[in-house]
């Protein structure tokens, strides 16, 4: 199963790399949040415009870094934009992994879920009373997904 | 054991001494490593010194009355020797094993300077260290209000000597500085910065992660108070590095981590130390390791500093001519012949990552990030470099591998 070089960087992640969908900033987000990848100083800023029923309207990020981490975080505004807070508590690493569609190893994972970690921690914060019993996003995620079904 | 003469030798006969260089990568592809700045591979002399303690002679130092506890001391004991002669030192008992270079500047940034800092006292840092060199000075001048000052680098990236002079002054306690950059790959001149501290009194601790495999080592001449390598970037194992300290202060300084084999007598309530090298050294030691080590040593003597230093300069000028040709492609730091074998680099929109995980592909191991040195990173205002970094193994060959997999990385991301 050799993960082939242009397999990584295939069309949909150079086309979201050049041309991100939603990036830059919303006026007034329900809510924002900025991480950075401290190994290799990627920074992402996801921001979300959540309605009164609870549906993510606006999905906008920001940010500088790897083209796995830029492409990521442009795919996942995309992704969750009409979603419900509920369907995207549900969400996990694995299915953002899949949505980009390449095989990330076990270092690059950290660029390709930074996006989605800012949306865990943005979501958890909407209900934060009835998460207490659940993990919280950060511990989940430091172990890397299996990509064997990736390809 | 004694080493056989070799007195000629290529990259090509050499590389057969390094067992993982002739393994296929995981795609099959052969290994063309150059992240020698963050580890180096290992000669089968070295895994083999390290297997045959744990095989015929393995057991406590220091400890056992019974034969084979006699027969693995003498082993420690005679690596101990050869490191001492490798940096020049007067006594064995100056050499501590440590794990690592971290380890050792931890030691002697708690072990020293608990004892010997004060408040408003100064310690005077580059901007070039790597944060093994940074966070154990951060923490302790903290502790003792006491202050961190960096001597900055020229845009060329070398330490600015104008500026050093006027640092250093009565307040400066203790200069700690890299011998070769890890990322810049820049030579510092021990000989001025030793000459600097004996002018103010200061200590000097030289931080020779990077050096020591590279160039000789010695800690008399220029005279330097403390010295830190690692093992594992000097062909040997991982997990056991060394601190060289000059008697007088080793006896003077405090311990640093305490327990079993490092005291003399312990008391309900009291403890006095053991003798030099004992009392650095407390619990059981990374025995097989610090006797790999003293194998490591030999090897490379007996590659010669002479035939080490042609060939990584070869190698540096090689890649320094095929880098600069491929557009958009900066190195930082000094020329070709006047640093050691480590370029960093970055390409124009092409991030260190992608680089480094596209030239991966292409079996080429190079290195991508901040390589533990953000403040250095701050001043050249960059978040991150590629480097790639050579040893004796390394050929012009996978040198020009590396420049053609960069030139394709920049297809790949449609930059050409
Ligand atoms: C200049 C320098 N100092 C210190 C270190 C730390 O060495 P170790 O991780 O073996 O303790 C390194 C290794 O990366 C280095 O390059």
């Amino acid at each position: 199963m050799s993960t082939q070089l242009d397999d990584l960087y295939n069309d949909h992640i150079l086309d979201h790399f050049e041309c991100p969908y939603h990036k830059g900033a919303i006026d007034h987000p329900s809510c924002s949040r900025t991480e950075k990848n401290p190994l290799c100083g990627d920074v992402v800023t996801l921001q979300l415009q959540i309605n009164p029923e609870g549906k993510v309207e606006n999905a906008y990020f920001d940010g500088k870094g790897c083209a796995i981490s830029q492409a990521a975080a442009s795919i996942l505004c995309e992704h969750v934009e009409g979603k419900s807070v509920d369907e995207l508590e549900k969400f996990q690493a694995r299915d953002m992994l899949d949505l980009l569609k390449v095989p990330l190893t076990a270092s690059r994972q950290k660029c390709g879920l930074l996006g989605f970690r800012l949306l865990k921690t943005l979501i958890y914060e909407q209900h934060p009373e009835e998460n207490e019993h659940s993990v919280s996003p950060s511990d989940t995620l430091n172990t890397p997904v299996s990509n064997t079904d990736n390809e | 054991m004694t080493a056989t003469l070799r007195p000629t030798w290529t990259a090509e006969t050499i590389r057969r001494d390094f067992p993982i260089l002739e393994k296929r990568l995981p795609n099959g592809q052969p290994l063309v490593y150059l992240d020698n700045a963050a580890t180096s591979q290992k000669p089968q002399v070295v895994i083999n010194a390290v297997r045959d303690c744990y095989e015929t002679y393995y057991s406590n130092v220091h400890r056992g009355v019974h034969q084979l506890g006699d027969r693995v001391t003498e082993e420690l004991e005679g690596s101990r020797a050869k490191i001492q002669k490798f940096v020049g030192a007067n006594e064995p008992e100056e050499i501590i094993f440590t794990s690592g270079t971290t380890m050792s500047i931890n030691l002697v940034a708690n072990g020293w300077g608990r004892r010997f800092l004060s408040e408003g006292d100064e310690v005077l840092v580059t901007e070039m260290e790597h944060h093994a060199n940074l966070v154990p000075w951060q923490q302790i001048v903290r502790e003792k209000n006491a202050r961190l000052r960096y001597i900055p680098i020229t845009a060329e990236g070398r330490l600015d000597k104008e500026q050093l002079e006027s640092l250093i002054g009565p307040r400066t306690k203790m200069i700690a500085v890299t011998t070769m950059s890890n990322v810049l790959g820049t030579i510092n001149d021990i000989h001025a910065l030793s000459e600097a501290a004996s002018s103010c009194g200061a200590r000097l601790l030289v931080d020779a992660a990077q050096s020591v495999a590279h160039m000789p080592t010695n800690v008399l001449s220029p005279r330097v108070d403390f010295l830190a390598f690692s093992g594992h970037k000097i062909y040997g194992p991982s997990g056991i590095g060394v601190l060289y300290g000059r008697r007088e202060l080793l006896e003077a300084m405090d311990p640093f981590l305490c327990g079993g084999n490092m005291i003399s007598e312990v008391h309900r309530d009291e403890s006095t130390w053991g003798e030099l090298p004992a009392k650095f050294e407390a619990g059981t030691l990374p025995i097989a390791p610090a006797i790999g080590l003293g194998t490591a040593i030999d090897y490379v003597q007996q590659l010669g500093w002479q035939e080490i230093h042609d060939v990584e300069t070869t190698l540096t000028r090689r890649a320094w001519d095929v880098l600069t040709e491929i557009p958009g492609l900066h190195i930082v730091g000094p020329p070709a012949d006047e640093r050691g074998s480590i370029i960093s680099f970055t390409v124009d929109r092409l991030h260190p990552h992608d680089l480094a995980t596209l030239v991966d592909q292409k079996g080429v191991a190079i290195r991508a990030g901040h390589h533990c040195t953000m403040p250095l990173h701050d001043v050249l205002q960059m978040i991150a470099t590629a480097r790639a970094s050579f040893a004796v193994y390394n050929t012009l060959e996978e040198v020009d591998i590396l420049a053609d997999a960069i030139r394709h990385a920049r297809k790949v991301m449609r930059l050409s």
